[in-house]
C-alpha cells in the first residue's frame, strides 16, 4: 500500500480508533479518554496538513476497494473534499476541547465520546468519498453515529427529538438511495469528476435525469435543511450543547450543504445542470429557505433554537452560491460553507457557555450578560456580527461574492434576497447584543453553576474555543487575499468545475 | 463434503449417549471442523471447479444417493456453519447445568446441522424429501424443549405446518416421479419443457405451495412467532437464522432447475411468490411494531424479512437476482441470530420479555446493545452492513426490468424495519423513571454478550466486502 | 381403469381427506391420525407407480419404505407432545393463538 493510499485511510482511523477504544473505557478513566479525544484530533489535524501539502505540490491520493463486482468503495483527496476536511479537523478539535470543559462530570462521556469520534470518522468519509456509493455509506452512517448523540439525556423530550431526527434522515436517506441507485444503473457508476458525469447520456434521458436529480437533492436536502425539510433541526436542539456545534457547523448540516455542492458539481456538472433548467428551481428553494429561517428566528425566545433558524437560513447561502451559475457565485457558495462553520460555531460555543456558567436558555435571560462574561459575549458578538455580514468579518467575503454571483447569473432578485436576510439577521441578533452588553443585569442568574474568578468568566476550556473560532471569524474576514486562505481555496475548486466557462 | 453431513451425526449421537444436558464441547469442536470444511469447500468451487459430486457409499443413482455442491449450495452451507458456531458458543453458556430446556439441546442441534447441511447438497427430490423432515422434526423438538403449555402448543403447531408442508412436497415427488420416472434432479432438468404433462405443472405447484408453507411465507406465517417467539433465545436464533432459509434455497433451486422451463412458460407465476412476499413484508413489520414483546418483534421481523427474499422470484431472469436473495439470506441470518442472541441477554438479565422492559439497558448492556444495534443496521438495510448491499442489489435488479414498485416495497419495508428497531433502541436509551422500582438486574456471562456482538459484526463487516460470496455463488449449475 | 390410475385416484383422495383433516380438525388426536391418512394417501400414490409397468419398481417401495419411517417418527413425536400438552392443560387441543 503506497503512502498515497494510506493517507486517506490513516486520516479515516484517526477518529474511529480512539472512537471504538473510548467505547470500552470504564467511565472513571477520564485522563485515557481525554488523551484519547486530543489525540485523535492533533492526529487528524497533522494528517490534514500533510495532506494539504501534497495536494498543492501536485501529488494524487485515492484509495479504492471493491464492495462487490463493479462497485467500489473509493476515496480521494481532491481540492472540495480538502475544503470540508480541513474545517471538520480544525473544528472538532475545537468542539472536543469545548466538550471535554462542557460535560465535566456528566455521566455517559465514555458512551458520548465514543459516538463523537464514529460522527466525526463518517464526516471524513463524506468528504473524502470518490463516488455516489461511498458517500451514500458514510452519510448514513453520519444519521446512526449521531442519533445517540442527539438522545444523550435519555429524557422524553431527547428521545421525541431524536425519533423526528430519524424520521426525517432516514426517509431522506431512502430518496437518496433510489436516485443513487438509478443513476447507477444508467451509467454503470457513480464516479465524482469535474464537469460531471451525467452529461455523458443522451438527450432522451433529460426527464430521468431530472428526476434523479430531485431525489438526490431531496435525499441531501434533509440533512441541509432545505425548506420544507427542515423540520428535525429545531426539534435536535434537545442535544447537549457540543452536540448542537457539532450538528450544526462541522457534521451534519454542512454534509447535507456538501452533499448538494458534489451533486451539482461533479454528478451533475455545473453546465449540464444549468443545460436541464435545474439550477433555477434550486436558487428558489434556497431563497426561500434564507427568508424563512431568518423570519422564524425572529420569534424565538430559546437562544438555541434561534441559532438553529438562523442555521436553516445560513446553509442555504451555501445552495444558493451553488444555484448561482457562474464562479463567482460558486465562490461565494464554497467559502461560506467554511466561513458559516466556523461563525456558527462560535455561536454555540457561546449559547452553550451562557447555559452552562449562568443557566440563561433564553433570549430574555441575557441581559447584563455581557458584564458577567465580557469573553464570551464577544465571541458572540463577532459571530453575530459575522452572520449580518458586517465588514472585516468572514461573512462580509461571502455577501459580497455572493452578490457577484447572482449578478452574473442574471439573477438580481437574489441580491435582494441577501439583503433581507442580512436585515432580519440584524432584527434578531442585535436585540441579543444589545442586551447583553447594555441592560443592566437582573439580580440573580437563572442558575448560576460556575463563578467568576478575575477574569475568568467561566472553565477556560469552555472560553478558548469560542474565542479561537471567533478570531477566525476576523482571520478570515480581513486576510481573505492571502494564498491558503477558505477564499482562494474556493476560486482553485470553482476553476476546476467550469469546463467551457469562459469570462 | 460428506464430512459435513456425517460429523454432525456423530457428535450430536456422542452428545445423546452422554446424557442429558452434556455434549457442548463436541458440539463446539464439531463445528469449527465442520465450518473448516465449509470454507474449503467454498474455496475449491470458487477457484473453478463449478461444482463438487460426491456418491454415498460408491452407489450412484437412481438406486444411491448423489450429492452435489456448486456454488449456491455452497454459500448456503458456509451460512450455516458460520452462524452455527457461534450459536453453539452462546448456547454453551446459557444453558445452565441442569435446565431442563438445555438437556437435549445438543444432540437437537446437531441433527439439525446433519439435515440442513445434506439438504444443501442433496441431488435428488426424495433426498430433499428425508432431509426435510430431518430439519423439520429436530426444530419442533428443539421448540419445544423443557417448556411449558404455551411453548409446547407453539411446537405442535410448527409440527403440523411442517408435515403439511413436507406432506404436499412428497406428493409433488410422487407426481414427478410418475411422469418422468426419476428422481434425480438433474435428469429431471434435462427432461421438462414447456409442453410437460399436467402432473408435472401439479407437483410443481404442491412442492412450491409445501416450501412456502415451511418458509412461512405470509398467508402461512402463523405458526412462525409462536414457535420463534417463544422458544428460549438460541432455539429462535437456529430457527430464524438457518431453518426458513433452508426450504427458500429449495425453492429457488427448484424454480431455477428443473422447473425453469415451466416458469419461462407462465412468467407471470413469479408474481406469486413477490406478491405474497410484499404482503408478508408488511403485515409482519406492522406486528413487529405493536407487539410489546422483545422476542415476539423480532419472530414478526423474520416474518418481514423473508418476504424480502420472495421478491427475487420475478428478477430471475435478468443479472443480479440470485446474487440479491444470497446476500440476503446471509445478510438476515446473521443479524437475526445477532438479535435472538441479543435478546436473549436481555431477558436474562432484566428477567422479562417485554420491549418496556429494556429502559436503561444502555449503561446496563452496552455490548449487547450495540449488537441489537448493529443488527438493526443490517435488517434497516443502511451501510454498512450485508443487509445495505442486498438492498442495493435488490433494488438495481428490479430497475435492471424495470419493476419500480419493488423498489418502493423494499425501501418502504426498511423505513418499517427501521420504526421497530428504534422502538427497541429508544427505550434502551431511555432513562428509567425515577419513581420506579428498581428491576433485579442479573449479571450474564460475557460470552452472551460478545457472541452477539461477532455475529452482528460479521453482517456488518460482510456489507463491506461482499465481492468473495458473489463470485462463489457465480458458480451456479450441473454436477461436472 | 388400470390399477395404477385407481391407486392414484384413492391416494389423491385420501391425501386431500388428511390435509383436510389436519386443517380444519381441533381436536389433536385425530389431526394426528389425519396426518397419518395423508401421508398413506401419497404412499398409496407411490405404490400404484411401482406396479405401473409390470415388474416391480423398486425405488418408489424404497421411497414408501422410507415414508413410512418418517411418518413413524412424525407421528411418535406429535403423540409425545399431545401427551404434554394434555398433562399440562389437561385439554386435547391448541389453545387459541395469543394476542
Amino acid at each position: 500500500m503506497t503512502s498515497s493510499e494510506l493517507l486517506p485511510i490513516a486520516l479515516l482511523m484517526s477518529s474511529l480508533l480512539p472512537g471504538l477504544v473510548i467505547f470500552a473505557l470504564p467511565e472513571g478513566w477520564v485522563a485515557l479518554r481525554t488523551t484519547l479525544n486530543l489525540f485523535g484530533a492533533v492526529a487528524k489535524l497533522a494528517l490534514v496538513a500533510l495532506l494539504l501539502l501534497g495536494v498543492a505540490a501536485g501529488q494524487e491520493y485515492g484509495v479504492r476497494f471493491a464492495v462487490l463486482p463493479g462497485l467500489d468503495l473509493a476515496f480521494k483527496a481532491d481540492a472540495l473534499g480538502l475544503l470540508f476536511i480541513s474545517l471538520s479537523a480544525v473544528l472538532w478539535l475545537f468542539t472536543t476541547l469545548y466538550a471535554i470543559g462542557y460535560l465535566e462530570g456528566a455521566p455517559h462521556r465514555s458512551r458520548f465520546f465514543g459516538f463523537f469520534s464514529l460522527c466525526v470518522t463518517a464526516t471524513v468519509g463524506i468528504a473524502m468519498a470518490a463516488n455516489l456509493f461511498t458517500f451514500f455509506i458514510f452519510y448514513e452512517l453520519l444519521t446512526l453515529a449521531t442519533f445517540p448523540l442527539v438522545v444523550h439525556r435519555g429524557t422524553e423530550k431527547a428521545m421525541r427529538g431524536g425519533t423526528i431526527y430519524l424520521a426525517y434522515t432516514l426517509v431522506g436517506g431512502a430518496a437518496l438511495l433510489t436516485g443513487i441507485v438509478w443513476l447507477h444503473h444508467l451509467l454503470g457508476h457513480t464516479e465524482f469528476a469535474h464537469g460531471g458525469i451525467a452529461a455523458a447520456l443522451g438527450a432522451e434521458y433529460a426527464g430521468q435525469l431530472t428526476l434523479i436529480f430531485v431525489l438526490l437533492i431531496a435525499g441531501v436536502g434533509v440533512k441541509a435543511a432545505l425548506v420544507p425539510l427542515h423540520g428535525w433541526l429545531p426539534q435536535a436542539m434537545v442535544a447537549p450543547a457540543p452536540v448542537s456545534a457539532l450538528l450544526h457547523a462541522v457534521a451534519v448540516v454542512k454534509a447535507g450543504a456538501f452533499g448538494i455542492v458534489r451533486i451539482v458539481y461533479e454528478v451533475f456538472g455545473i453546465e449540464f445542470a444549468q443545460s436541464l433548467e435545474l439550477l433555477a428551481p434550486l436558487a428558489m428553494l434556497a431563497a426561500v429557505t434564507i427568508i424563512w429561517g431568518s423570519f422564524r428566528a425572529l420569534f424565538q425566545d430559546d437562544l438555541k433554537k434561534r441559532l438553529a433558524y438562523s442555521t436553516i437560513s445560513q446553509v442555504s447561502y451555501i445552495v444558493l452560491g451553488v444555484a448561482l451559475f457562474g464562479p463567482l457565485g460558486t465562490v461565494g457558495g464554497l467559502v461560506h460553507l467554511v466561513h458559516q462553520g466556523i461563525m456558527k460555531i462560535t455561536l454555540f460555543f457561546c449559547a452553550g457557555n451562557y447555559a452552562e456558567t449562568l443557566g440563561i436558555h433564553k433570549v430574555s435571560e441575557m441581559n447584563g450578560a455581557g458584564r458577567r462574561m465580557p469573553l464570551t459575549t464577544l465571541a458572540f458578538s463577532i459571530g453575530a456580527l459575522g452572520m449580518m455580514g458586517a465588514p472585516l468579518t468572514a461573512g462580509a467575503i461571502s455577501k459580497a461574492w455572493l452578490s457577484d454571483g447572482a449578478t452574473a447569473a442574471g439573477m438580481d432578485w437574489a441580491i435582494w434576497v441577501l439583503w433581507t436576510s442580512s436585515f432580519l439577521n440584524a432584527a434578531y441578533f442585535l436585540p441579543i447584543l444589545w442586551r447583553a452588553w447594555f441592560r443592566p443585569a437582573p439580580n440573580a442568574w437563572p442558575e448560576e453553576q460556575i463563578l467568576r474568578r478575575g477574569w475568568r468568566e467561566t472553565a477556560w476550556l469552555l472560553l478558548l474555543p469560542p474565542l479561537a473560532t471567533a478570531i477566525m471569524t476576523i482571520a478570515a474576514g480581513t486576510l481573505a487575499e492571502t494564498p491558503g486562505s477558505p477564499l482562494e481555496w474556493a476560486k482553485l475548486i470553482a476553476d476546476q468545475e467550469y469546463l467551457t466557462w469562459s469570462p | 463434503m460428506i464430512g459435513l453431513i456425517l460429523l454432525p451425526l456423530v457428535w450430536a449421537s456422542l452428545a445423546f449417549v452422554l446424557g442429558p444436558g452434556r455434549g457442548k464441547w463436541l458440539a463446539i469442536a464439531g463445528l469449527s471442523a465442520q465450518t473448516w470444511f465449509a470454507f474449503d469447500l467454498a474455496q475449491q468451487i470458487s477457484a473453478g471447479k463449478a461444482a463438487i459430486g460426491h456418491q454415498v457409499g460408491g452407489w450412484g443413482a437412481p438406486l444411491g444417493i448423489d450429492l452435489a455442491a456448486d456454488g449456491l449450495s455452497s454459500a448456503m452451507l458456509l451460512l450455516t456453519q458460520c452462524v452455527a458456531l457461534p450459536l453453539a458458543i452462546y448456547a454453551s453458556a446459557y444453558y445452565k447445568r441442569d435446565d431442563a430446556a438445555g438437556a437435549y439441546f445438543w444432540p437437537l442441534m446437531g441433527f439439525l446441522i446433519a439435515g440442513l447441511n445434506a439438504l444443501f447438497v442433496s441431488a435428488d427430490f426424495f433426498n430433499i424429501y428425508v432431509t426435510l423432515e430431518l430439519v423439520g422434526l429436530a426444530a419442533v423438538g428443539l421448540v419445544a424443549a423443557g417448556g411449558g403449555a404455551q411453548q409446547i402448543a407453539a411446537a405442535l403447531r410448527y409440527l403440523f405446518a411442517t408435515l403439511v408442508g413436507s406432506g404436499l412436497y412428497l406428493l409433488g415427488v410422487a407426481l414427478l416421479y410418475g411422469a418422468y420416472g426419476t428422481v434425480s434432479i438433474e435428469s429431471v432438468s434435462l427432461l421438462v419443457t414447456a409442453e410437460a404433462p399436467r402432473m408435472v405443472w401439479i407437483a410443481f405447484g404442491l412442492m412450491v405451495l409445501g416450501l412456502m408453507l415451511k418458509t412461512a411465507l405470509f398467508p402461512f406465517h402463523y405458526w412462525l412467532p409462536p414457535a420463534h417467539g417463544g422458544s428460549p433465545a438460541p432455539v429462535s436464533a437456529l430457527l430464524s437464522a438457518l431453518v426458513v432459509k433452508a426450504s427458500f434455497y429449495l425453492m429457488l433451486r427448484l424454480w431455477i432447475g428443473p422447473f425453469a422451463p415451466l416458469v419461462a412458460a407462465a412468467p407471470w407465476l413469479a408474481w406469486g411468490p413477490a406478491a405474497l412476499g410484499t404482503l408478508a413484508i408488511f403485515w409482519g413489520s406492522w406486528q413487529a411494531i405493536r407487539t410489546p414483546r422483545l422476542k415476539m418483534l423480532i419472530a414478526y421481523s423474520t416474518v418481514a424479512q423473508l418476504g424480502y427474499l420472495f421478491l427475487i422470484f420475478p428478477l430471475l431472469n435478468g443479472p443480479g437476482a440470485i446474487q440479491a436473495g444470497v446476500m440476503q439470506a446471509f445478510a438476515h441470518g446473521l443479524a437475526k441470530a445477532a438479535m435472538f442472541v441479543a435478546a436473549g441477554v436481555f431477558i436474562k438479565a432484566t428477567g422479562q420479555d417485554t420491549v418496556a422492559g429494556l429502559a436503561g439497558a444502555v449503561n446496563r448492556l452496552p455490548i449487547t446493545l450495540f449488537a441489537f444495534g448493529l443488527a438493526g443496521v443490517t435488517l434497516m438495510g443502511l451501510p454498512p452492513s450485508a443487509g445495505f448491499l442486498a438492498k442495493w442489489q435488490l433494488i438495481e435488479a428490479a430497475l435492471n426490468q424495470g419493476h419500480w414498485w419493488l423498489v418502493l416495497v423494499v425501501l418502504s419495508g426498511g423505513l418499517l424495519a427501521a420504526v421497530y428497531v428504534f422502538r427497541v433502541l429508544r427505550q434502551a436509551f431511555l432513562l428509567a423513571p425515577v419513581d420506579t422500582p428498581v428491576l433485579p438486574f442479573t449479571p450474564v456471562p460475557r460470552t452472551l454478550e460478545w457472541t452477539a456482538f461477532a455475529l452482528a459484526l460479521t453482517s456488518v463487516l460482510l456489507g463491506l466486502r461482499g465481492v468473495e460470496l458473489m463470485r462463489l455463488i457465480q458458480a451456479v449449475g450441473a454436477v461436472a | 381403469m388400470t390399477s395404477a390410475l385407481l391407486f392414484a385416484c384413492v391416494g389423491a383422495i385420501l391425501f386431500a381427506l388428511g390435509l383436510a383433516g389436519v386443517a380444519l380438525i381441533g381436536h389433536l388426536l385425530r389431526r394426528i391420525f389425519a396426518f397419518n391418512v395423508m401421508g398413506s394417501g401419497t404412499f398409496l400414490i407411490l405404490v400404484g407407480l411401482a406396479q405401473r409397468h409390470g415388474s416391480a419398481d423398486p425405488v418408489p417401495q424404497a421411497m414408501v419404505l422410507t415414508g413410512i419411517v418418517v411418518a413413524v417418527a412424525a407421528t411418535a413425536l406429535a403423540l409425545a407432545l399431545t401427551r404434554r400438552l394434555h398433562a399440562l392443560t389437561g385439554k386435547l387441543e391448541l389453545p387459541a393463538d395469543e394476542p
